[in-house]
């Protein structure tokens, strides 16, 4: 990183910066817990770097103090700031940052959730994870509170928004769908057909999974990192897996690189088809969702020729790769062209359908400005002209040396988020092309025995965008684990999309964003 | 044995059980009790066109109250937990339970936890377990074969 940015901080924040320190691509400052707010302020706006996650760590065996972290990357010079604060178990208190930076709402609010530190000011501090069931006092990310512990259920009641006036009234819809979907309460409030609020409700699908990652070994770890979000199983994957190998200071072979980044746009390309056939569905035009349906299920079946599973799970390893795919090159570059030429002439019937057209211009529109504001990631950010892409702007795996396209259209509406999903298929079915025309011979992995103590951010664009892990080692067990995926950061976009928009448009918008409640829930 | 000669092995069988037990389909309600969305993924692909489970008499619906059975994924959890006895209590008798996927099997990965339930046996009574993770949609037909069995032992039961 460029030293203008430290420089600058350390120039206008001189004196409140307790402690500094870098790590690869990866800058901690120590500031003073009253300043955090100005500081992530001057980050946001002066450096215009997003932020892209706050977690909170619980250090109180070793520091003595809770810490919260404030990660914002710096996209041009592939390198993030973290600024860190430390607090008082006595004062367990922090300055809320959401009326500057609006996307930090969610994060605050599941940090008082699941560490009970509060976010003073904070414009909406109901509960996020922890339902109005679960008792006060009782902070499930806490190093003493036992995972194994059952929480008696408590009376408590969860308050919706309220729309008042002639003609308004509320429909309740979730957690059980009508369609094949995961659980979360939609609360709109409508008057007619046009709805005037969107208020989400989730955490139905909260696991515990930051937990459970503090209580396994990291091996395992893997393959609970593939079961955050089922369908974005490589990236979680990924992610985790580049965490602990920065941490352990390990290269992995050149051929896993590859092989993870075959992986990756394996898990775009099925992932984006079943977005597509998503969307044709909910415009009811059956034609072009069963073409796309049976493309996405000859990825499938493609995925489990090559790796023995339908969502290429069980493949990556901390170090590389379990299993080398090298002979399936043939198959795979096969299925790719044809594939390519059957999805070139289904989208130029979908787009030149004036009925699908009609549906989908104009609607769910989602502005650049809050798409901005809200740190909307993936295809539905760069349908909203965020030029943003981790595979270019961060590169890991073989991203560094292969040639694609960000696609960004402005419109924000259904229609962009479909044509940028469309475009990023020729670039999937491209880079796969590229990597195996590149790909030389070697090991698939390096055997890493001891993980020593350290922290470090592992990062992979997932199919829905920007999936982040934090992880914090002790003694060849996980301390901390911090999961952000990109659903975290796109679901309350959906508030936004929606508005002015008719009921039965709702089912389109939402499969236009993909949204992931386990993701999201964790 | 390609995929398609597989299912229609299978798929015919089923169709056949169906029919005998039922008249004409069985009707499914999915209840996602806290998945990781992988089980969602496979229960969509049995609609695509490849399997198109409606032809065997399979018809995913969209209200408990017009289910022969539930299809449950995920380890139970604290928060779906509710939801899930409701929509139960809204499942017509007689009514058949499959549990999909590790977890819902016995908690999976995920365990029993303060946040997960630990498999869905130990809220509402299971007829069938469908391991895997996710199961394959072949998988996913057999154990639904299974279950029709079930039912045709219950209900011969409860007329002896």
């Amino acid at each position: 990183m460029k030293s203008e940015y430290t420089d600058s901080i350390r120039k206008e924040f001189g004196s409140v910066i307790l402690d500094e320190n870098v790590s690869h691509n990866e800058t901690y400052l120590t500031v003073k817990r009253e300043s955090a707010v100005k500081v992530c302020d001057y980050l946001y706006h002066h450096f215009d770097a997003p932020i892209v996650s706050i977690f909170a760590t619980d250090e109180r065996r070793t520091d003595g103090c809770f810490k919260i972290h404030y990660v914002f990357s710096l996209d041009k010079e592939d390198a993030f700031i973290i600024i860190k604060i430390n607090i008082d178990e006595k004062s367990p208190v922090f300055g809320s940052i959401t009326h500057k930076i609006p996307s930090a709402n969610w994060y605050e609010r599941e940090i008082q959730d699941m560490f009970g530190l509060v976010p003073k000011g904070h414009p909406d501090p109901r509960r996020l994870i922890n339902f109005e069931d679960w008792p006060p006092d009782s902070y499930p990310l806490r190093k003493d509170f036992d995972i194994r512990t059952k929480p008696p259920r408590v009376k408590g009641e969860y308050v919706y928004r309220r729309v008042e006036g002639e003609g308004v009234y509320e429909i309740p819809v979730g957690p059980v769908h009508a369609g094949v979907i995961e659980p979360g309460h939609f609360r709109f409030s409508v008057a007619g057909e046009p709805i005037l609020n969107l208020e989400i409700r989730h955490s139905y699908t909260h696991k515990g999974v930051e937990k459970l990652f503090e209580n396994i070994s990291i091996d395992k770890a893997v393959f609970l990192a593939e079961r955050v979000s089922g369908d974005n199983s490589v990236a979680h994957a990924v992610a985790f897996c580049q965490a602990i190998e920065k941490i352990a200071g390990a290269k992995i072979p050149k051929r896993a690189k590859y092989t993870r980044t075959i992986l990756l746009e394996l898990e775009r390309l099925y992932n984006h088809l079943g977005d597509i056939a998503g969307i044709a569905t909910d415009v009811a035009y059956a034609f072009g969702a069963a073409h796309a349906n049976r493309l996405k299920e000859e990825v499938m079946q493609l995925n489990e020729s090559v790796t023995g599973s339908r969502l290429l799970r069980g493949m990556n390893t901390i170090g590389g790769v379990r299993r080398d795919i090298g002979g399936s090159e043939e198959i795979i570059l096969e299925k790719l062209s044809s594939l390519n030429l059957d999805f070139s002439e289904l989208m130029e019937l979908l787009f030149a359908s004036p009925s699908v057209a009609d549906r989908i211009e104009t609607t769910g529109r989602l502005y650049n400005d809050i798409a901005k504001g809200l740190h909307v990631v993936g295809p539905a950010g760069r349908a909203s002209g965020i030029v943003r892409d981790t595979r270019r702007d961060h590169p890991y795996a073989a991203y560094g040396e292969l040639a694609f396209d960000v696609p960004v259209l402005k419109s924000g509406d259904v229609n962009a988020r479909t044509r940028v999903r469309s475009d990023e298929v020729y670039e999937s079915i491209s880079l796969i092309e590229q990597a195996f025309s590149r790909i030389s011979d070697g090991d698939i992995k390096v055997n890493i025995r001891e993980i020593p103590d350290g922290y470090a951010l592992g990062y992979a664009e997932a199919p829905r965008g920007e999936t982040l892990y934090w992880v914090k080692t002790s003694k060849n067990m996980i301390e901390r684990c911090k999961v952000r995926d990109p659903s975290f950061c796109n679901w309350l976009a959906i508030e936004y999309a929606v508005l002015d928009n008719i009921v039965p448009d709702f089912p389109i918008i939402n499969k236009s964003l993909s949204l992931s409640y386990s993701g999201n829930d964790m | 044995m390609t995929v398609e000669d597989e299912l229609e092995i299978m798929g015919q069988r089923l169709n056949e059980k169906i029919k005998n037990i039922f008249g004409r389909s069985l009707h499914i309600r999915e209840v996602d009790a806290g998945s990781c969305n992988a089980c969602e993924v496979e229960v969509t692909a049995l609609s695509n066109p490849i399997y198109d489970i409606e032809r065997f008499g399979l018809h995913i619906v969209a209200s408990p109250r017009h289910a022969d059975m539930l299809l449950v994924t995920g380890p139970v959890t604290r928060n779906m937990e509710l939801a899930l006895l409701k929509t139960y209590n809204a499942t017509p008798c007689p009514k058949l339970v499959a549990a999909m996927g590790s977890c819902a099997c016995n908690g999976g990965i995920f365990g029993d936890t303060y946040a997960s339930g630990g498999g869905v046996d130990k809220f509402i009574p299971v007829d069938v377990y469908i391991p895997g993770c996710p199961p394959r949609p072949q998988a996913v037909i057999f154990g639904l074969m299974v279950a029709v069995d079930k039912l045709d032992q219950k209900i011969r039961k409860k007329e002896a």
